[in-house]
């Protein structure tokens, strides 16, 4: 990847090589370490601490701790609620995840082709939902769900049916994946945007030289110019996916028998841990997923970076 | 996308496209619909909200009315949110773009021992669950006599792995070698570099990355739930949800006006930020496209 | 009890010590769990101690926290610091209910955070007395106050081992109907539950937009209505825990509802939503069977009710004898946490026994002292909102008719935690509540069984 054609965003691993380095030395930990020690104190530690809390098992009530080894993790990967709930946010993946990047990519595109009326109010407007904290869109939407109520109600007055029902069984994973992606197609619109805006002129002058219609110029220069931008909001997006919380905590308020405790993985092992008092258990659930989602992230990043264009 | 693909392009100035306006109009009216509902009722009373519908006015226009109300409801603890808020931004997410902006730098232009592997370990850490890290850190920081304090909200937010990432891409292409061994020639140390070569290059990348982390911060909500147990030292988001809970059960206080305008008043101040940032924000990206 | 009974950490030396300790939490802990179990059977608290060491707390002065959600709360502090000047109760509302309980949840377990004093329902009060994390107000001689409440009350917060808090208000369940809508659809007020879901029928069918009530699950009302059908599910003695959603008494209750829910006869409107508050006012939900604490909340909340709405006696299964069970309700505690718990004591004192009732009162809550039960001034108070019925007249009558014999799980914060995801589906899909029952039954004995008690089911 060569630096021409990869800024801002070119795949993790690969940062560009410059022409000439410093010598290998120290100096470099000068800028480094002052992150990686509020780092070590608020991700490593706790990171460290989740671990050994997870070869323990502890009563809430009665007796001691007991050093278990590896039953907590073994006892996860039989548990059938935790696989339920990581079924649900692996469907949940699938989906929401491809519609909102392709959104973001069009948008982005869009605004970017100089083809837009007023394309600076599009950014900003495109861009509001994620200025908006998570709770008070999980709540407002919560109210516009509501089929008694809400706009969902009104809708259906409108249409002479009682089918719109956002937050009914069936629905309600799909609500909330609107919610999700109503807030953060904004967000990675503006990192397609932005690593869009850096391509050099050059190389679509090239491209015009040779007659290449709008559509080919996306296809042949945009899309790999912008492909480490790309890779990045994939992982992220898997990341944000796999840790999908506040949404449904907030939601399960308004239909706690829709979305049970064990919703999503990650409310498993808030429940576990708040409601239940089994913390060595839910630092084993934390892990599991942890280590599943780094796979998950890195052989995205491995594919994304050695797909060829 | 049809639209984009019928017209051919001329690369210096394509015309505009009302095909393509008013199918990114739609999408638009989409984003927009919640905010406007959140505007509307806003502006309704607690009995009007109850007896109007969603997405019209009804009763009194009581938006004014309801700020008062929130900003002086249980002795204006909504302004104190604020001001909490607005430290763990400053505090918070200018330390985290600090913290970024040196090591995205450190990573990018330096080859140091170990470099790999914080590539790795921030990758890593970032895919364990952080609700479920909640509990260790909380338990860790009691010990540390932090809970309850606004260091507990403002010590997480200053790791931001994706600001880290972003300055690491930027700075890679944005701060060319040959100036800083101009720089080591001219007999700079590698912190005077840092301070007068390499910021001004960053720019761009640093008002990117604060924006991020601002946002971030302002819409911090697990980790202050875990952390304080006094309204006194809520965010607006913690406090807001508490307005929502107190409708339940006996003693109930429904306020779901105050829950709305507070949600509105809540938003406001980012996207002011955002509008204001974004000339920087954008010139800056310009800046950073015509150095290629 | 040391602190580190109730902190948990993992270095070996911890451990080691945890593990000497364990006899002795053990046999505390069974027997703060036969409190519960106890009741109104169990026999009076022993007296160890005299206020004598409170008076003096209290003339020393100092400050302490108190963590509350109830609405007097902020009133009842004032009153207390103008009376006691060089006392300074520094009042949180660290959440309501359950977000309250995680938060002092944690900061038992971590060792410090906690405040002196907080607000707990009765069902959640025996698990933190298990956990050794209440003060035992028998050492101030509390234990004497016991004839100023009333019976159901004061058998919430007493046990074999000790006083753990007074009872501040109470919650004995009536029937509050809309009789504007009961009226205009020339229906009877229900006296047993036959009728009742009858009208539920008539009244849905006169008029679709309509419902009788509401109910999308909530577990403390189903052990309520548990508990008046005459059930007694849960039977607590030590460590030994006995779950039965399967007695006469359950069965009585789920025989009776399944109807409403399978009938499609329940509002599908989650309660305390502001859906809920609306639907009580413009007549969709047109009663309620809930606790004695209500009125306040109509009152604040259900603006377009007023003038519409009635109290009657809770319906029961023969029509013949009254009787009702408790509902919600909470008590102020002193924690093991609390540098001064004699002050604290002291304030709690105050708050439940002394001055701070009538401020409670004058704020729409429901009292357990029985002197305020009794007083003409309470009970013949005619309330305008409910068109000037004197409303506490059945109120006070159904406190007095409360089931005796309940007992709550030692454990009872989770078991609410989990009743949607296995009980709820009953609500979800009409599967039948005593399958959902039986469900949540399962995840109580896995739960408790994993947790160190030894539970049965049957």
């Amino acid at each position: 990847m060569t630096s021409t054609a990869a800024p801002p965003v070119p795949a993790p691993a690969r940062p560009a090589p410059p022409v000439r380095r410093p010598r290998r030395n120290w100096r470099g930990w000068l800028f480094v370490a002052p992150f990686m020690l509020v780092f070590a104190l608020t991700f490593i530690a706790p990171v460290v601490y989740a671990f050994v809390l997870s070869l323990f098992r502890d009563q809430a009530f009665f007796g001691g701790t007991v050093f278990v080894g590896a039953d907590n993790y073994a006892q996860v990967l039989a548990d059938p609620k935790f696989w339920e709930s990581f079924q649900r946010v692996l469907v949940f993946l699938a989906v929401q995840v491809p519609i909102m990047l392709l959104l973001a990519l069009v948008a982005a595109l869009a605004i970017d082709s100089a083809r837009l009326h007023a394309a600076g109010f599009f950014r900003i407007v495109i861009f509001l939902p994620y200025a908006v904290p998570a709770v008070v869109a999980t709540l407002m939407w919560g109210f516009i769900y509501g089929d008694h109520f809400g706009l969902a109600a009104d809708l259906n007055h409108l249409l002479g049916t009682d089918a719109v029902k956002p937050l009914s069984q069936n629905w309600l994973l799909t609500s909330i994946g609107n919610v999700v992606t109503w807030e953060f197609v904004g967000y990675n619109m503006l990192i397609f945007y932005s690593a869009l805006k850096v391509i050099p002129t050059e190389l679509f002058e090239a491209a015009a030289i040779d007659g290449a219609g709008t559509f080919r110029v996306i296809r042949s220069v945009k899309l790999p110019a912008i492909r480490g931008a790309i890779v990045i909001a994939t992982i992220f997006s898997i990341i944000g996916s796999f840790q999908l919380f506040n949404e449904p905590n907030i939601m399960r308020n308004l239909v706690p028998n829709v979305i049970g405790t064990f919703y999503t993985p990650n409310m498993y092992a808030y429940n576990l841990s708040f409601a239940g008092q089994q913390y060595n258990y839910s630092a084993t659930v934390a892990i599991v997923m942890g280590v599943i989602t780094a796979i998950i992230a890195y052989v995205v990043q491995l594919r994304g970076s050695r797909k060829g264009m | 996308m049809a639209a984009v693909a019928t017209k051919t392009l001329s690369v210096t100035r394509p015309r505009k496209s009302r095909t393509l306006t008013a199918v990114m109009a739609l999408y638009l009216v989409y984003t927009l619909v919640p905010l406007a509902w959140l505007v509307i009722n806003a502006s309704k009373t607690q009995p009007a909200l109850f007896s109007t519908s969603g997405l019209s006015f009804g009763g009194p226009f009581a938006l004014f009315d309801n700020i008062a109300q929130t900003f002086t409801y249980n002795d204006g603890i909504f302004f104190r949110w604020l001001g909490n808020t607005l430290l763990y931004v400053v505090v918070g997410a200018g330390g985290a773009t600090i913290l970024a902006t040196a090591a995205g730098y450190g990573l990018a232009k330096y080859r140091f021992p170990g470099r790999r592997a914080v590539f790795a370990i921030v990758l890593g850490a970032v895919a364990v669950p952080t609700t479920a890290l909640a509990v260790p850190t909380f338990l860790m920081f009691s010990k540390l006599g932090l809970t309850n304090t606004p260091l507990s909200v403002i010590i997480p937010s200053l790791i931001s792995p994706f600001g880290l990432y972003l300055i690491w891409v930027y700075a890679a292409d944005a701060i060319p070698d040959e100036l800083m061994e101009a720089a080591r020639i001219d007999g700079a140390g590698e912190l005077r570099i840092f301070f007068t070569v390499t910021l001004r290059q960053l720019a761009p990348g640093i008002v990117t990355v604060a924006l991020f982390t601002m946002v971030q911060t302002w819409n911090n909500y697990f980790l202050p739930l875990i952390m304080l147990s006094e309204p006194k030292w809520y965010p607006l988001t913690v406090g807001l949800n508490q307005w929502s809970a107190q409708a339940n059960g006996a003693g109930a206080q429904p306020i779901f006006n105050l829950v709305l305008t507070g949600s509105l008043l809540t938003i406001i101040p980012l996207v002011i930020a955002f509008l204001f940032m974004q000339r920087f924000w954008q010139s800056g990206l310009s800046a950073g496209s015509v150095k290629q | 009890m040391s602190r580190h009974t109730v902190v948990k950490g993992h270095s070996m030396s911890r451990i080691r010590s945890r593990a000497r300790a364990f006899a002795a939490v053990a046999l505390a802990a069974a027997l703060a769990v036969g409190c519960s179990s106890g009741g109104s059977t169990a026999g009076p608290a022993a007296v160890t101690g005299t206020q004598d060491s409170v008076d003096a707390a209290l003339k020393a002065g100092g400050s302490i926290t108190y963590w509350s959600w109830t609405p007097s709360a902020k009133d009842q502090v004032a009153a207390f610091e103008k009376q006691y000047p060089n006392v300074k109760v520094n009042y949180v509302n660290a959440g309501t209910n359950k977000d309250e309980y995680t938060k002092l949840q944690n900061a038992i377990k971590a060792g410090s955070g906690a405040p002196d004093v907080a607000q707990i329902e009765y069902y959640a009060l025996p698990q933190f007395a298990l956990t050794d994390s209440l003060v035992d107000l028998n050492q101030y001689g509390f234990g004497s106050f016991e004839k100023d409440y009333s019976a159901s009350t004061w058998a919430q917060v007493k046990s074999a081992n000790g006083v753990y808090g007074l009872p501040q208000d109470s919650g004995p369940m009536a029937l509050f109907y809309n009789k504007e809508v009961f009226d205009k659809n020339a229906i009877a007020v229900p006296k047993t539950w036959e009728e009742y879901i009858a009208a539920a029928k008539k009244l849905h069918a006169a008029d679709p937009t309509k419902y009788i009530t509401s109910d999308t699950g909530d577990p403390g009302f189903a052990l309520s209505m548990i508990w008046q059908a005459g059930g007694h599910p849960i039977g607590v003695d030590g460590r030994n825990v006995k779950v039965n959603f399967a007695d006469a008494g359950t069965k009585k209750w789920t025989a009776m509802w399944d109807q409403l829910i399978q009938g499609k006869l329940l509002a599908p409107v989650k309660e305390w939503s502001d859906d809920w508050f609306r639907a009580l006012g413009d007549g969709t939900i047109s009663s309620l069977v809930t606790g004695a604490w209500m009125p306040g909340n109509f009152i604040s909340s259900v603006p377009g009710g007023s003038g519409k709405w009635a109290v009657a006696p809770m319906p029961t299964y023969d029509g013949q004898k009254a009787v009702t069970a408790e509902n919600g309700g909470s008590t102020q505690s002193v924690l093991k946490q609390s540098k001064n718990p004699a002050l604290a004591a002291a304030f709690v004192r105050w708050l439940n026994h002394d001055g701070g009732v009538q401020p409670f009162i004058k704020s729409g809550g429901f009292p357990s002292t029985t002197a305020d039960l009794t007083s003409p001034a309470f009970v013949d108070q005619a309330v305008p909102y409910f068109g000037g019925q004197k409303i506490n007249q059945v109120l006070t009558q159904a406190s007095k008719d409360v089931a005796p014999g309940w007992t709550y799980l030692p454990y009872q914060t989770y078991a609410n935690s989990v009743f949607s995801d296995t009980a709820g589906k009953a609500y979800l899909n009409g599967t039948g509540l005593d399958a959902g029952l039986a469900a949540w039954q399962q995840a109580i004995v896995d739960y408790g069984n994993q947790q160190g008690f030894t539970v049965s089911a049957g």
